[in-house]
């Protein structure tokens, strides 16, 4: 799990931050930073993209149109995609993972749950 | 047959009974050595050769049962060990995670000098690193000795956050300002029921001694069961990195607002 690319969507500098921080033990970990899904896709028409870390409550565009987006882009289906959110209630996992996120993580994060399901998703991802 | 034949045919079969003789004898001799081999054998109590071979195993299983018996003890050894790393290292792993939060929280208090971005932080350290999902940030109006909201996140049932005013010294929010001492409620011994007066937490905002505000936390999210560790030292972090924070965007934006006004005035005076 070297050189992975990972593009972090957060409103919260103080969440891109935190998870930026997380993200650097994988070792030569690129990550890209997006404010909210708009800017994340200009980010994925542009960049090769391992995973996607995205927040739900955004504006302009929220996670979940995001996630959906992404789905239904041929070129960038099969990336994995988790979701991390203060939203915790059980219907709004099921709705996340419904739309094809991989994973759904509640806020407050915990770094090491965090980088186990990464791990995860990229091993299942390369096979 | 002739007389000679006859004496041939005797001389031949004592020759033979001789013969038989002397291997019965013979026979009878060795029978007595091995009788008395048996019963000096019996009596000194020594081996035999597989008796010794059997010994020889024996102590050798001997060894392996004992060689065994400490594999197995350095095994049970090595496992506690093992399980000691393993609990040492879900520690690290949690000490690193409250670093990292604190870490985070810190470099985000103090990147900025503009006081709605610094209330805009600790919003979000309240809500994404503490989990809280309904509170109020209070300042302190020297004037009126009151503190008041400035910031807020309301979420049912409650309501009426925004308009929160607390007098210096009354009531447990009051009580908080003036002693400077978080309230948590799980460390209050009468305990009760949560209400605006006496939430689940209320951390003072402290420049060394002096309170300039507070954060008041009414409720967790509802994935959050309760405070951990790491988030008491979130609040000490707060009370001190935030407190500092805010002051200097305070003093900051009113130095600018004065600036503006001496350059307005400095303008007008060398125009006319």
């Amino acid at each position: 799990m070297e050189n992975t690319t990972f593009l972090v969507v957060e409103d919260s500098p103080t969440m891109r931050q935190l998870i930026s921080f997380s993200l650097k033990r994988f070792k030569n970990a690129r990550i890209i930073e997006a404010v909210d899904g708009v800017d994340a896709l200009k980010k994925l028409s542009g960049e090769r993209i391992d995973l996607i870390l995205t927040d739900i409550n955004m504006p302009v565009m929220d996670g979940l149109k995001l996630v959906s987006l992404v789905r239904q882009n041929a070129q960038l289906q099969n990336i994995p995609i988790i979701i991390i959110t203060t939203e915790g209630a059980e219907e709004d996992r099921e709705r996340g993972l419904a739309l094809g996120a991989n994973a759904y993580i509640s806020k407050p994060i915990q770094s090491s749950h965090l980088i186990k399901t990464i791990s995860e998703l990229l091993s299942t991802a390369l096979g | 047959m002739t007389t000679d034949d006859y004496n041939r045919k005797g001389e031949k079969f004592l020759e033979l009974f001789n013969k038989g003789k002397e291997f019965t004898e013979e026979l009878l001799r060795e029978n007595q050595r091995l009788r008395y081999r048996l019963a000096s054998v019996e009596a000194t109590g020594a081996p035999s050769a597989n008796q010794e071979e059997i010994q020889q195993l024996r102590a050798q299983m001997q060894v392996l049962a004992d060689e065994n018996r400490r594999l197995h003890e350095r095994f049970r050894e090595v496992e506690e060990e093992n399980k000691d790393f393993a609990t040492r290292y879900v520690e690290i792993e949690e000490q690193n995670n409250n670093l990292a939060n604190l870490y985070v929280a810190s470099y985000q208090l103090h990147s900025t000098l503009d006081f709605r971005e610094v209330i805009q932080i600790v919003q979000e350290i309240v809500i994404n690193l503490i989990g809280a999902e309904a509170f109020a940030i209070l300042l302190l109006d020297e004037k009126t000795n009151e503190l008041r909201t400035i910031a807020c996140e309301e979420e049912a049932p409650w309501t009426g956050l925004e308009n929160l005013t607390v007098r210096w010294g009354e009531g447990v929010l009051g009580k908080v300002a003036k002693s400077g001492e978080a309230y948590y409620v799980n460390q209050d011994i009468e305990g009760g029921e949560i209400t605006l007066e006496k939430p689940l937490a209320a951390v003072p905002l402290k420049i060394k001694e002096h309170v300039i505000g507070q954060i008041v936390i009414y409720s967790l999210l509802q994935q959050k069961d309760s405070f951990s560790a790491v988030d008491y030292e979130l609040f000490s972090l707060l009370a001190a990195h935030a407190a500092t924070a805010i002051f200097s965007s305070k003093l900051y934006s009113q130095s600018e607002r004065k600036l503006n006004t001496i350059q307005s005035f400095l303008d007008l005076l060398t125009t006319t």
